[in-house]
């Protein structure tokens, strides 16, 4: 079969043993999608709304990538990477009527808290006059302050929420379509007035320390405000370039609500789910267990993929959801790719920095800081007292080690949404940073992370003693499962850091920041690409509608921004 | 030099309890009598407190303070504590207007800007005694101070929480605080402040409001608030005293032409977009700005838009028919959009419909003829009429009474 196709590796049918294929039978569908995470089926549900016969292919038996869900233990469900929602763009839930198959974005009530060592705390609230009163009661001007940040802050994303949903124009293109790209991104920018510009330059290259010393000057409260800063990233919250990824996590809503984040009912698993189900309802097929092996490439074309069992499918357009240096390095003949554009991808910035400990527990633990407090402990819970101990926590990352006093972003998605555990019993999902790719440059080894899952642990208990005593079982992800197991190239959760250098036109590389690959039919729809990572969809939409366009079909894809 | 006042701010809750949390909403020190008096059981949200939309009828409470006297309950507002021997300078450089001229024992209306000339908020400041001074405003400054006091030996501390206070507003006010035994009280002009021995503390009575008429507000360490409710309804009680929510107050502070921050003005340290806020000019503030001041925030700025000319103009409309314009876009005659209402009322005392209005300029002359589009309801049928409108000059209630000194028994 599918001999005149290029492959380093004859494709051997190994699960032919019940069927048999002729070649002139083999299906040649319109696209193939190479990923089920939620901007692979995004990508996938579009285009077969659009007509198109797509086939989506999946290494793993279940789908998600990152945004999966599974019972890892008996009656739980666990959101095993992902772990809570904002980004996700109303419009495409509206246009693929992610509502009719199923899916709730629940906001929870408990806003955030951040414990101190010392047994103090401060918490935020949904409603702001209580919100104000929290944080008065440590620093009254800090909570004066706040209202100077959040509208510095909510300026700046009003501005680049403008281009989460649309491709990124090239500044270098003569393109009418670019020009006019880049004179509503000057407009949008003239309309910030002068002030808003000077401070847009400095927050894209500031640190999240300097950032908030402009604000506050309580150490509580800077620490609280700081973990958003560098969540994904490979960077401290000294290293310059970490206030842009504060806006990235403060650009999203929930029904309006700026900033807000929530829950998907029946975990974040229930956002890919849903997005099956209305892909496959607009007529696309769904193939799991088995990854691709290479993209297959034919007179500068793509001709389709072959996957690791050996079979072969046919298609013009291939679309990877993978990570711009699995796709790429991994997945394809480099002698298909420019030397130049080769060397792009193996620098594009990808580092992991952060693991996952995710928990069945037997009842719900109890901080010391809130004496029996069911509100804030609704919300993310940190233990950080100050930006110091988080740099601290970032030294180790660089020593080739995962935080001996990592950062923590601890929730309990099962007190908002009762499918997640029995009732009375808990589901709880540690993100923790710092944690290395490799272990003192060498690959992982169970036993560290076993260790590392104590230190989460440990670090847990120390503020709600008896807490190791609830967990009935224990999923542990350093870097090297979120590579493995979802793909994410060196565990990092954004598919690329959220740095300058790589965001824009220049997501992922310069000169292919419009989501088209180096071959023709070839396409990229991952978070690697405009505007980044998070459950957003925004990339998966975006290159939809610029496929659509190239094959010039009807677009189904929506656009823009609808403003607050 | 500058510093918070650390200890003010524990109050008027312990927070040395890890339960603090459970309180996410402060009862006034007034609350004990305010709630057999709320009859509705409406309570809304004042910054930190609760605080009644009314006690039994809004209507009823509104008349009651242009015929008698009624009871405000003014603890949430924000109150700042200004003291040390740059007290002055630094409330000079903060203020638009000429702080020098407000003399020991009395009030003065203000606004303060930030750099680029634009309203942050508008308060009162009372000048309590030689270098010590109470700011009073809706919203919360601590950021805007404490970078205000740099370079000045100032001490700063909030006492929102230390100091209960009741607007006791109306014609009968005056003989109500008279028959609770505050001699003299009569002789007091409007913005002066006193002082006298009550119970076994002393009690502050300033000669100001937020309603246009008569009236005295009544500021007391928390410990004697129950006390002073208690004094004042028993005096007032022959003259006709009601408790009255903030529902009353809105019809009485836009009928005596008064802005509110957030209504009628968005706070410039709170403005995300872009034209959004307002100079003192564009609110009819230019009378607090006082160039002849060699320095104080936003100065430059003002000035330049002194030359330049302004964007808008907050004015007074008097609108034809019925309906009260909330809510509503202004037009020209020749149906240009060129503003809105940011504030409006039926005014039951001039029998008119009265609004605030933001205008483009130059529009806003008083005179000017405009069109006010109101949208309402009759039995869930909507209408929508094109009333026509004037910028008038005078507010909609300005009685002599307002300035007597001394006042009318009633």
């Amino acid at each position: 079969m599918c001999d005149s196709m290029p492959s380093s590796k004859q494709p051997q049918n190994r699960l032919a043993g019940n069927y048999t294929r002729e070649p002139e039978s083999v299906k040649k569908y319109d696209a193939i999608v190479i990923g089920a995470g939620h901007n692979g089926l995004t990508n996938a549900a579009y285009l077969a709304k659009a007509g198109l016969d797509v086939l989506m292919v999946e290494k793993n038996s279940y789908i998600g990538g990152a945004t999966a869900s599974r019972e890892l233990h008996k009656n739980w469900i666990y959101s095993n990477a992902s772990y809570v929602s904002s980004l996700l763009r109303p419009e495409v839930f509206r246009t693929l009527e992610l509502s009719r198959y199923g899916l709730q974005i629940v906001p929870y009530a408990g806003g955030n808290v951040t414990m101190s060592e010392d047994g103090n705390y401060i918490g935020s609230y949904v409603n702001p006059d209580v919100s104000r009163r929290e944080m008065a009661r440590i620093s009254p001007r800090d909570a004066n302050a706040k209202v100077r940040f959040d509208r510095d802050l909510m300026r700046q994303c009003r501005f680049i929420r403008q281009f989460m949903l649309s491709t990124a124009p090239d500044p270098t293109s003569f393109k009418p379509r670019d020009l006019m790209g880049m004179l509503q991104m000057g407009k949008a920018l003239l309309d910030l007035g002068e002030d808003v510009i000077y401070d847009m330059i400095r927050l894209y290259t500031m640190s999240i320390s300097e950032y908030l010393d402009e604000y506050f000057e309580h150490p509580l409260i800077k620490a609280a405000k700081a973990g958003s800063g560098i969540i994904g990233s490979a960077m401290g919250v000294m290293s310059p370039g970490t206030a842009y990824v504060l806006l990235h996590h403060a650009m999203g809503d929930v029904d309006g609500t700026m900033g807000a984040w929530g829950f998907a009912r029946g975990g974040t698993g229930a956002i890919a789910r849903a997005m099956k189900d209305s892909f496959e309802d607009n007529g696309g097929t769904l193939l799991t267990g088995s990854g691709v092996e290479q993209i297959l490439v034919k007179n500068g074309k793509v001709a389709g993929v072959a996957l690791e069992n050996g079979d072969e499918y046919q298609a013009d357009i291939v679309v990877s959801n993978m990570t711009l240096p699995r796709t790429f390095l991994e997945c394809m003949d480099q002698k298909d790719l420019d030397p130049e554009f080769i060397r792009r991808v193996r620098n594009f910035k990808i580092r992991g920095s952060s693991g996952k400990v995710n928990m069945a527990l037997d009842g719900l633990p109890e901080f010391t800081a809130f004496e029996g407090n069911t509100e804030l402990i609704t919300g993310d819970m940190h233990v950080i007292d100050s930006v110091e101990r988080l740099e601290i926590a970032y030294d180790d990352w660089k020593n080739g080690t995962w935080s001996k006093d990592p950062y923590l972003d601890i929730l309990i998605p099962s007190l908002t949404d009762p499918t997640m555990a029995p009732p009375g019993k808990h589901f709880m999902s540690v993100f923790v940073q710092y944690v290395p790719p490799k272990v003192n440059g060498k690959d992982w080894t169970d036993d560290q992370r076993d260790q590392f899952g104590q230190t989460v642990m440990n670090q847990i208990e120390k503020h709600a003693p008896g807490f190791k005593d609830l967990v009935l079982h224990a999923e542990i992800r350093t870097p090297r499962e979120l590579e493995n197991e979802i793909g994410l190239t060196q565990g990092n959760i954004f598919q690329g850091e959220l740095t300058m250098d790589q965001l824009l036109f220049n997501r992922p590389i310069p000169g292919y920041a419009q989501y088209r690959g180096p071959a023709k039919g070839l396409y990229m729809c991952g978070s690697s690409n405009h505007p980044g990572g998070g459950i957003m969809a925004a990339p998966g939409a975006n290159a939809a509608r610029e496929i659509l366009k190239d094959i010039r079909k009807p677009n189904t894809v929506p656009e823009g921004w609808a403003d607050d | 030099m500058s510093q918070i006042n650390q200890d003010d701010k524990v109050k008027p809750i312990d927070f040395s309890t890890k339960a603090h949390y459970l309180t996410k909403a402060f009862r006034s020190p007034f609350y004990s009598r305010q709630e057999p008096l709320n009859h509705l059981k409406e309570w809304g949200r004042w910054a930190d407190y609760l605080s009644p939309h009314a006690y039994t009828c809004s209507g009823i409470e509104y008349f009651a303070a242009r015929n008698a006297c009624t009871v405000f309950d003014l603890t949430p507002m924000t109150k700042y504590h200004i003291s040390g021997k740059d007290a002055l300078p630094f409330l000079n450089r903060l203020v638009t207007r000429d702080v020098s001229k407000i003399k020991p024992g009395r009030v003065g209306y203000c606004c303060w800007c930030d750099d680029a000339g634009q309203v942050i908020d508008d308060g009162t400041i009372f000048h309590l005694s030689e270098n010590t001074y109470r700011l009073c405003s809706q919203e919360r400054h601590m950021d805007w101070l404490m970078t205000n006091t740099l370079g000045f030996d100032v001490l700063l501390s909030e006492e929102t929480h230390n100091v209960a206070a009741l607007a006791l507003q109306g014609p009968t006010s005056c003989a109500t605080l008279k028959r609770m035994g505050l001699d003299g009280i009569e002789n007091m002009k409007l913005f002066d402040i006193r002082h006298f021995n009550f119970e076994d503390t002393q009690l502050m009575v300033s000669r100001t409001g937020f309603t246009g008429y008569l009236g005295y507000e009544l500021w007391i360490d928390p410990e004697h608030a129950e006390v002073l409710w208690d004094r004042l309804f028993e005096a007032g009680n022959l003259h006709g005293i009601k408790p009255m929510g903030d529902e009353a107050l809105q019809m009485l502070r836009v009928e005596a032409g008064f802005i509110q921050a957030a209504h009628d003005f968005m706070p410039a340290n709170a403005t995300i977009r872009t034209g959004h806020t307002r100079s003192p000019f564009e609110l009819g503030l230019g009378w607090l700005v006082d160039f002849k001041k060699p320095v104080f925030n936003g100065r430059r700025a003002l000035l330049e838009e002194k030359k330049r000319g302004h964007r808008y103009n907050l004015v007074k409309l008097d609108i034809d028919g019925n309906k009260p314009g909330c809510d509503s876009y202004v037009f020209t005659k020749n149906k240009k959009r060129v503003g809105t209402v940011t504030s409006a009322t039926w005014s039951p005392s001039a029998k008119a419909s009265v609004a605030l209005a933001s205008l483009e300029a130059p529009h806003g002359k008083p005179g000017e003829e405009l069109l006010v589009e109101i949208y309402y309801q009759k039995e869930l049928k909507w209408s929508r009429v094109m009333a026509k409108a004037r910028v008038v000059k005078e507010v909609f209630f300005d009685p002599p009474r307002k300035r007597q000194t001394p006042p009318a028994d009633f």
